[in-house]
């Protein structure tokens, strides 16, 4: 095909430099792709900080309110703290993916992403490795602000591991779910009521992750919920990729 | 109008019969359960008073499981089906089992939390199955309130199926996730969980009425659906004759 | 593999129909623009001049008939074929808080282009945005930003070019420049669609001329033949057909004009 088409070309345009394609494609031309979008809207919230900012400050308003309501029944701070983390991190995240795909529907760019010769899961793994740099780095600011505000050890390797998983998840249904809801109406409101129910696994299995870690429990006491993170980030990235396609098949 | 039907207005089609025989059926099945609940099932034998009572909800709280189960399943089947196909039939399907699974459902929750209050003490606790079966419902409320958002039909139908193999995708984990959580809920087959507490013993006539409310709850959410299912169409049909007109 | 002297069909759409609900907006649309060659597609408003450069460019499906592009059918096609097309939209496609280099250095990533940078500073140059090339296109005026998006369309040097309203927000300088790409691209053998609303355009940048009007190609002439009379004749046939009540005689030509160009 590609020769079929090149050939007719008597040249470049004039005065314009030729274009030249890098030769073969398969994986390593999908996982450019994928970077390039990534590196897109990562670029983009740098110049325009536009998303990540206002995530930091919406966790830290939330952690310190959080504290101020539990502050007069809860004998321990420690006590809520993991509950704190986790909720934190599911509100916060939601202001990330409804810009995902809110921005290029309100800029009208989702169209040039269509066009490009490219699998279209591509657009998907781009746009979740970007809302997951989002989505860790709140979640990390949260991780700091509850260990002061709350007084708690919550900076251990476990913790981080159990928050790398359950963040990866999260934006791996966040991502597909804000892909669905961009075209629909009231699309802000109605992402998290998609996200939250379907996030339940991820939040119990983070939940009790760190309080287990928080209560001296080690890597053995906490196996079955990495396995549940693990297998959540798995499933859900694999179903998210076979149907992608489809979202965008027709915009 | 509709020439096609008052050309042969006595013609029966399958789906006529398959609505009458269904509805024919599932008054039967309803008056069945219910003889067998309160009538027919002797009393469990190590419990008593409030207990003793409460205990044939247990019944219909499991029909009513059988059929958000069946609703629920049927949807992501019908899904799967209408991406492939894209018939529109399939996503009436899907929407008719989630509406009529999610009466079911909620009636699980409701008859859960009834009988938990005698036998726990509280209306609601975290017991995995009422987690589960709540956050479920919740899922497809959510489906229902997605559909209402998107205009476009056929994006509607698209949509709607992807959320809900998303969405059914979840509920097995949620199921484990809760379990592990905190389990105090009975376990009434096998005996794998010492600590739960308010189990009772299944006697024989107890087996059998369990059999009859969980085929009884079935033929009625078979016949909901297909009144459901042909409720959908007609929209559908009514919505495009509409848009002909204007 | 050979070179083939003659012209091929680059662009060849085969009975295309395309609803919306029960809105029949195309009902068989036939269109063939050789390689070499410059073609524009006029028409009312909401005529489904877009709706036709979306399904050409594979954004939207057809419901009925195929698109195929340089002998290769849209429907069997592969995600390769996307990268022998060029599109310009309504909407520019441009990311507001990237500079025009990135947002064209993004593009050159999506089309697997290798050392694009010369390339991008070229396109930049030949759209004029040399000296604006550092600055967010969110501060871009609006015929700057439709600048920048003929250059993006142009950055991959596809063969099939379709332009939509590409002359909207143009000073007539701009205009002028985008005249001349257009000339410089079907001497180079690329076969461009363009619509346009205005008429002397649609003549002076073209070699064809087709009108797509009641969801059909109602003409398809040489632009050196091509007249307001002629379209005039057709306009007033096409109205006829449609609500019957329009005579030549009382048809103005300013309202032949605003019939046609909106
Ligand atoms: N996504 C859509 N849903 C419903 N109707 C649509 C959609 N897109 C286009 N249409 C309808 O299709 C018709 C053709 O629209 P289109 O944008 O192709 O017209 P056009 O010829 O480009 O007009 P203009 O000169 O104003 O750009 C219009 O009546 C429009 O309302
Ligand atoms: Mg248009």
């Amino acid at each position: 095909m590609a020769t079929t088409m090149a050939t007719p070309l008597s040249g470049p345009i004039q005065a314009l430099p030729p274009v030249q394609m890098r030769a073969g494609g398969g994986l390593a031309s999908f996982l450019r792709k994928v970077w390039a979008v990534a590196a897109k809207d990562l670029r983009a919230e740098l110049r325009g900080r536009e998303v990540f900012s206002s995530m930091t400050v919406f966790s830290v308003l939330a952690v310190l309110i959080f504290g101020m309501a539990f502050d007069l029944r809860v004998p321990e701070a420690k006590m809520v703290a993991p509950g704190v983390l986790w909720v934190s991190i599911l509100f916060a995240g939601v202001l990330g993916l409804n810009r995902s795909f809110g921005a290029e529907m309100d800029r009208g760019t989702l169209p040039a992403l269509l066009l490009a010769p490219m699998d279209r899961s591509a657009i998907y793994f781009g746009k979740v490795i970007a809302n997951f740099v989002f989505t860790f780095g709140t979640a990390l600011v949260i991780l700091v602000a509850t260990f002061f505000v709350y007084d708690v050890d919550l900076l251990q390797p476990l913790i981080f591991a159990g928050v790398l998983l359950g963040t990866l998840g999260y934006v791996a249904v966040g991502t597909i779910f804000a892909a669905l809801s961009a075209s629909a109406r009231a699309r802000e409101s109605l992402l998290p009521i998609l996200l939250l129910p379907v996030m339940v696994p991820v939040f119990m299995a983070g939940v009790a992750l760190t309080a287990v870690v928080l209560d001296g429990g080690g890597l053995a006491d906490v196996t079955n919920w990495l396995g549940i993170l693990i297998g959540f980030d798995l499933i859900f990235l694999i179903v998210a990729y076979l149907l992608f396609d489809m979202i965008l098949e027709e915009v | 109008m509709s020439t096609s039907a008052s050309a042969r207005p006595n013609r029966w089609t399958p789906m006529d019969i398959a609505q009458l025989v269904l509805g024919v059926l599932a008054v039967g099945a309803a008056v069945a359960t219910m003889w067998a609940a309160l009538v027919y099932a002797r009393p469990a034998t190590n419990l008593a008073g409030d207990e003793q009572l409460a205990q044939r909800i247990f019944y219909v709280h499991m029909g009513t499981i059988m059929g958000a189960l069946a609703g629920f399943i049927v949807s992501f089947a019908s899904s799967i089906v209408y991406l492939i196909t894209r018939k529109l039939d399939w996503d009436r399907l899907c929407q008719a089992a989630v509406e009529v699974g999610l009466i079911f459902g909620m009636g699980t929750v409701v008859t859960g939390m009834f009988w938990a209050k005698p036998t726990w003490n509280t209306y609601w606790t975290w017991d995995p199955r009422l987690t589960t079966a709540t956050i479920t419902v919740l899922v497809y409320v959510a489906y229902l309130l997605f559909r209402n958002g998107i205009d476009n039909r056929q994006t509607r139908a698209r949509f709607g199926s992807i959320y809900a193999i998303l969405a059914f995708s979840s509920v097995p984990l949620t199921f484990f996730s809760a379990r592990w959580f905190r389990s105090i809920h009975p376990v009434v087959f096998g005996n794998e969980n010492p600590d739960a507490q308010g189990g009772f013993d299944i006697g024989s006539t107890m087996g059998t009425t369990l059999g009859i409310a969980m085929i009884g709850f079935i033929i009625i959410f078979s016949a909901l659906l297909v009144l459901r299912f042909r409720q959908l169409r007609n929209e559908d049909e009514l919505n495009e004759l509409r848009e002909e007109l204007a | 593999m050979t070179l083939s002297t003659a012209k091929q069909t680059l662009i060849s759409v085969q009975g295309v129909s395309k609803r919306f609900g029960r809105k029949r907006v195309l009902t068989g649309v036939d269109l063939n623009v050789e390689q070499g060659s410059v073609t524009t597609l006029l028409g009312a408003n909401g005529a489904g001049k877009s709706t036709l450069m979306r399904i050409i460019s594979g954004l939207a499906k057809p419901d009925r008939g195929d698109v195929v592009l340089g002998g290769v059918s849209l429907r069997k096609a592969g995600h390769e074929l996307r990268r022998y097309i060029g599109l310009v939209t309504h909407a520019p496609l441009l990311y507001d808080n990237l500079s025009a280099t990135e947002n064209l250095a993004f593009y050159a990533r999506l089309y697997d282009m290798e050392d694009a940078a010369p390339r991008i500073d070229a396109v930049l140059q030949a759209v004029d945005l040399w000296s604006r090339r550092k600055d967010p296109v969110r501060t871009f005026s609006r015929g700057m930003v439709q600048r920048l998006a003929i250059g993006r369309a142009i950055l991959h040097d596809p063969p099939v070019l379709l332009l939509d309203e590409p002359d909207t927000g143009l000073d007539p300088a701009s205009a002028e420049l985008l005249a001349d790409l257009i000339r410089t691209l079907g001497a180079a053998n690329r076969a461009v669609l363009l619509t346009t609303h205005n008429l002397e355009r649609a003549r002076t940048w073209a070699d064809s001329v087709s009108l797509l009007a009641d969801g059909t190609i109602a003409f398809c002439e040489p632009a050196a033949s091509f007249s307001e009379q002629s379209l005039r004749r057709l306009v007033i046939r096409v109205d006829r057909d449609a609500q019957d009540y329009a005579t030549e005689d009382d048809m103005a030509p300013d309202l032949v004009g605003e019939q046609v160009a909106g």
